[in-house]
């Protein structure tokens, strides 16, 4: 039986190589970077005609897309499970909040650098103990991570307990709101800055990832996920490609991780509790698995959903607490019904449909 | 010396119940090849069906037994609706599964119980045993809740070792295709292995409870004792299961006793990437070598 991402990978490969591959020819790099150039302009135009709320909205839309980008190609194209992402994002962001507490912080570009530079050591660590397990032994074993790593942060002074710890945002610099105002005609308020700062972060992660993914470290992780000793025969060092999905999947979460921190301005061990892992998981497959677009639309509908499915079960009669629990509800059981029916998610069934649909024509 | 007997007698109690917990999990790996993630909320939701028997005047013993036998249904269910289709296919879309199950029954918790945390009884007294003058850290619920779990131990062997249901059941686990030629009903068996197994799970639920505090997360860290304790024993045997179930409830009681509580997750981690690293079969392990 072919397996969730097996089936997404079917349908990726029989994409028909007319069309947009012609036009573009067979440069990947051009491709993604005219896609990146097109998604900030829809971006800025997005963030500048929507209000406050929908700014923050889409600051957390952005943290999550990135952590799911790197979740989705450690799970989707190298077949490990990873349930520990919320853990190596809370190090992004502990990291991002030490490191503007000083009086002279770093500039932010080389805040967001080295709390992915900590993270990834940090995953480093992690991938090389994770590499020689399977399935249901490295869920297990990152399950665990994911429940240690509160009680760590707890057990340091320095990280502020409970309460977690502030983060103080530096000023915006001069020049970028003299930019802002001279590229839209509007001053730029801090919540609209971290928003550009996260999905500019997004753009830059999903241009690598996606060159990483159709080139020839991609190429090593599906064949090391479809058939591991004939990537061995082939000259695949099966640990070390492991490693190094694991480091960058971590070191997207320890970015998205730092966005987290500038966005909510607080890093407390409960705002990585287990459920955030298990949600990026659900985002990722209800996109479908190894999809960076996937993972787009499946953190797209964690930022969304939430709002939408709260408002109808207040409506509905149930107090705000128990109505909070819907969204989770909606997620588990999407979850559930993704792998039963479409198993390729949402990108993976809109695609076969499509083929089909052409086919019969 | 008296900061030990504390420790040790604690780490007795706890051992018990991660015992069961790892035993549930073992069960289900045995015959199904799936670590079941969402025997933590399977658990947590029985125990506030008891909770809710209990509240409404009802005993205590109502309640648990009503615990175990909807522990006994929801695992036969979630066996027969949810995990058949997936049976034998690639193990991630097992275990992603089973942690949408997990997500699911934790909102669900939380929509009809609520989130707050709710206080459940205990059967004995939750204070210290005395002998002689010194009171010792053993409580009337800790003596209560080892006795409960050797008995279901004990009964579990006893249908494994001594029925034909248990014999069908081992074969059925062994090798799906040559005991389904000697007509035994593979499905039927493999529903009552997730069903026995969830009633583990769930006693497990009521004894973590018992004269403590539930909310719809108190048993998610459980999961990872349990899987620590599983994986320790070899998750293939359930005597391992056991006796990593005692061993991992001793070390995480001198743990939280010496270094500080909050480090017990950490402990649990750091044994469980010692084992999977110098001995992936488990300590009991007679197979030189298995794929982790």
């Amino acid at each position: 039986m072919p397996t969730t991402t097996e089936t997404a990978e079917k349908a990726h490969a029989a994409e028909p190589r007319g069309g947009l591959r012609r036009r573009w020819g067979n440069s990947v790099l051009p491709r993604h970077l005219t896609l990146a150039a097109l998604g900030l302009l829809a971006v800025t135009v997005v963030l500048e005609t929507t209000g406050s709320f929908a700014n923050s909205q889409l600051a957390s839309m952005a943290y999550l897309g990135i952590a799911a980008g790197g979740l989705t190609v450690l799970t989707g194209l190298n077949g490990q499970l990873s349930l520990g992402h919320g853990a190596f994002m809370a190090v992004g962001a502990y990291t991002t909040a030490l490191f503007l507490d000083g009086d002279n912080p770093l500039p932010l570009p080389g805040v967001l650098a080295a709390a992915t530079l900590v993270t990834l050591l940090v995953g480093a660590a992690v991938g090389v103990a994770a590499a020689r397990l399977h399935g249901p032994y490295i869920a297990g074993a990152t399950l665990a991570l994911a429940v240690a790593v509160p009680g760590v942060v707890l057990h340091f002074d320095r990280l502020g307990g409970e309460q977690g710890l502030g983060v103080r945002m530096p000023e915006t610099p001069a020049w970028v709101l003299d930019a802002a105002y001279f590229v839209t005609g509007s001053e730029l308020n801090p919540t609209k800055y971290v928003a550009y700062i996260g999905w500019a972060a997004l753009v830059v992660t999903y241009v690598l990832l996606a060159n990483l993914m159709r080139g020839r470290v991609g190429r090593t992780w599906r064949a090391v996920r479809d058939d591991e000793v004939a990537a061995e025969i082939a000259g695949v060092h099966l640990g070390r490609a492991r490693v190094l999905a694991f480091v960058v999947s971590t070191a997207c979460a320890g970015l998205a991780g730092a966005v987290m921190a500038m966005a909510v301005r607080i890093t407390a061990p409960s705002g990585f509790s287990l459920t955030l892992s298990l949600t990026l998981l659900s985002a990722v497959v209800l996109g479908g698995l190894g999809s960076l677009t996937g993972a787009l639309i499946g953190s797209a509908l964690l930022t969304f959903l939430p709002h939408l499915v709260t408002g109808v079960g207040v409506d509905a009669g149930l107090t705000d607490v128990r109505a909070a629990e819907l969204a989770p509800a909606v997620y588990g059981l999407t979850m559930i019904v993704v792998i039963l029916v479409a198993p390729a998610g949402i990108t993976g069934t809109v695609r076969n449909l499509w083929r089909r649909r052409r086919g019969a024509a | 010396m008296q900061q030990l007997l504390t420790t040790a007698l604690g780490g007795l109690t706890l051992g018990a119940v991660y015992a069961a917990f790892a035993l549930a999990l073992c069960l289900i790996w045995r015959s199904t090849r799936i670590v079941n993630f969402a025997q933590a909320p399977m658990a947590m939701i029985t125990t506030y069906i008891a909770l809710v028997i209990i509240d409404a005047g009802h005993s205590y013993w109502t309640g648990f037994a009503a615990a175990l036998i909807g522990g006994l249904l929801l695992g036969a269910v979630v066996e027969r609706v949810v995990v058949r289709p997936v049976e034998g296919k690639a193990e991630i879309n097992a275990v992603i599964l089973t942690l949408g199950l997990f997500i699911l029954i934790h909102a669900v918790a939380g929509i009809v119980f609520g989130s707050r945390y709710r206080s459940f009884p205990a059967p004995f007294g939750v204070r210290g045993l005395t002998v002689g003058d010194t009171s010792i850290a053993l409580t009337g619920f800790g003596v209560f809740t080892v006795v409960a779990v050797v008995v279901v131990m004990g009964l579990l062997v006893l249908l494994f070792r001594y029925t034909e249901v248990g014999l069908r059941m081992r074969a059925a686990a062994f090798n799906q295709e040559v005991a389904r030629i000697l007509g035994v009903k593979v499905g039927r068996m493999l529903t009552l292995g997730w069903a026995l197994a969830a009633l583990v799970g769930s006693l497990s639920g009521l004894l973590i409870a018992g004269g403590s505090l539930v909310h719809p997360a108190y048993m998610d860290s459980v999961v990872v004792y349990g899987f620590v304790a599983a994986v320790l024993g070899g998750l293939d045997s359930p005597v391992g299961s056991v006796i990593g179930g005692m061993l991992l409830g001793l070390s995480l009681s001198a743990v939280s006793g010496y270094l500080g509580s909050e480090l017990v997750p950490l402990a649990a981690l750091v044994i469980l990437m010692a084992v999977l690293l110098l001995r992936p079969g488990g300590l009991f392990s007679h197979h030189a070598e298995r794929r982790v």
